[in-house]
């Protein structure tokens, strides 16, 4: 299953949606690992957005399970990356290049929706007009309040920072400036008092 | 609900006015301009701001919003411009025959229910007729900053093109004009086609021209919040009908040429207002009882509330029927 139902937390927590077909003259559609099956629901919606559509798709530990199918769709133009960081020049290439009109679709992970939705603001489009559709793994970016390093893909609450190795705490506090969420020091008044490590929602 | 602070009195606060000149442009429009009669600065008013001007037409208190459009970098004096309109129901043709230079008015702080998105990367402006108005303050800030913009702007014919020679000899290479009566036509879609990512389209003008605009620019993928629009509305008459205020605990006739709005303000009772014209969404009210039905006219409410029948815009909405109760 890559559907995974957030539950209900507070404002600042992005809520996803699911990708829906939308008027348009341009579809730029960036997706990692499960966010491919996003991408294939929104085909059987509607396939022709595809001959506008200009797939960047990060297969992260899928490998070649999707690659293919992706390619079937028929994009205008289809782009594989090793890595969401890889992939950053093209995105922001096409945005540069893009007009009012495009679409914006992203899918899969947290970390790339946020990175990918910050990349399409920057260029000038509303947040709010921008669908995201989660799919995938439930790990989180998240951002050190201490030290400010990213740690990718957390799955674990609390985790160690990999910049300063604090024992921070998972937080829903989430900044779309950062495309992450808050980890907080969990043991600062009493170091190495700390709860163990569980699995995010589970 | 506005999250506005709480005031003694209903509606923007007040500012007393001198008009220092009057200009007829042509032969619809009449710019009015106003200095203090204090001698103090203005306060500030972000482009796209309007005021609402006190009209003392005998007993009779007209109200009615109109578009700041001089510079909003310019604190010693508000400018506004009116189109005369004959059938209209007779705040346009108080200013046009009876303001003259040197009167007293009362004039209502700005407020901005048509603001730039300063986060835009460039600014379209769409205007219709006298909808030219807020514009005007628009360009006058955008060209302070250094903003990207450009103007299209329709108009009946050259006679009333309100300010065309003014923006066409200023801005030669942003303005762009189009003459009704030379079949000349604002060319919409070609327009938004190939806009840079981040424009922002504002429309002013007739409902025609606003729901064109906005229902074009959907169909190309622009998102809502790209596109803007004001359209004040002005109360429409109607047949006079009986309203029972029940927190004020008195019942008022509507009359024919009146707005509900207008007959509470008449019978004493200081109901909630800015715009007047159906937009902004103060005086939204709550229906307690109706046995009848329902002319919304607002921009305010959407579909399900105007089918509710659980709220009406007195500002600028009637009702026909037998009885109607409402919370205020």
């Amino acid at each position: 299953m890559t559907k995974f139902q957030f539950p209900e937390s507070i404002r600042s927590r992005p809520v996803y949606g699911t990708l829906e077909p939308r008027p348009g003259k341009a579809h730029l559609m960036i997706a990692d690992a499960e966010g491919a099956e996003a991408l294939l629901d929104l085909a059987t919606r509607e396939a022709r957005l595809f001959a506008q559509g200009h797939i960047i798709y990060i297969p992260k530990t899928t490998g070649e399970t999707y690659t293919q199918r992706l390619r079937d769709l028929g994009p205008a133009q289809f782009h594989v990356g090793p890595t969401y960081e890889a992939s950053v020049p093209r995105i922001r290439r096409v945005l540069s290049d893009a007009h009012m009109g495009l679409q914006v679709y992203l899918a899969g992970t947290e970390g790339l929706m946020g990175q990918a939705q910050n990349e399409a603001m920057q260029a000038g489009i509303p947040h709010s007009a921008i669908q995201t559709e989660h799919r995938g793994s439930v790990a989180r970016r998240m951002q050190c309040v201490h030290c400010k390093g990213i740690t990718e893909d957390v799955v674990t609450d609390p985790f160690v920072c990999s910049h300063c190795g604090l024992n921070l705490f998972v937080r829903d506090h989430y900044s779309r400036r950062l495309a992450a969420f808050q980890g907080v020091c969990i043991d600062a008044e009493d170091p190495g008092n700390l709860p163990d490590p569980v699995e995010l929602y589970t | 609900m506005s999250a506005a602070p709480q005031k003694a009195r209903a509606g923007a606060e007040k500012i007393d006015v001198i008009v220092s000149a009057v200009v007829p442009l042509n032969e619809l429009v009449t710019r009015f301009e106003f200095t203090r009669a204090d001698d103090k600065a203005f306060p500030p008013f972000s482009a796209g701001a309007h005021t609402v001007v006190e009209m003392r037409d005998g007993d009779r208190l007209r109200l009615n919003p109109y578009s700041l459009m001089s510079d909003p970098a310019d604190s010693s004096q508000y400018a506004i411009s009116v189109r005369r309109d004959d059938a209209g129901r007779g705040g346009s043709l108080f200013m046009h025959r009876s303001v003259k230079v040197g009167d007293r008015m009362k004039i209502s702080y700005p407020v901005n229910l048509f603001p730039l998105d300063l986060r835009g990367r460039k600014h379209v402006f769409l205007a219709g007729g006298i909808g030219i108005t807020p514009f005007m303050a628009m360009i006058a800030h955008l060209e302070r900053m250094g903003g990207a913009w450009e103007l299209h702007y329709a108009c009946r014919n050259e006679a009333l093109g309100t300010y065309v020679d003014q923006l066409t000899s200023r801005y030669p290479n942003k303005v762009h004009v189009y003459f009704d009566d030379r079949n000349q036509a604002i060319a919409l879609e070609d327009l938004l086609d190939g806009q840079p990512l981040g424009t922002h389209v504002y429309v002013c003008g007739p409902k025609g021209m606003i729901d064109w605009v906005h229902a074009t620019a959907a169909a190309h993928g622009w998102p809502d919040e790209n596109v803007h629009s004001e359209e004040f509305l002005a109360p429409q008459p109607g047949k006079p009908f009986e309203v029972r205020l029940c927190r004020s605990d008195i019942t008022i006739q509507v009359g024919e040429s009146e707005s509900l709005l207008e007959a509470m303000e008449r019978c004493g009772v200081d109901a909630p207002f800015l715009c007047r014209g159906g937009a902004c969404g103060q005086c939204e009210t709550d229906v307690i009882e109706a046995d009848g039905t329902f002319v919304h006219r607002d921009h305010w409410l959407d579909d399900e509330d105007h089918t509710s029948g659980k709220k009406i815009m007195p500002c600028v909405s009637r009702f026909v029927g037998k009885s109607l109760v409402l919370d205020r």
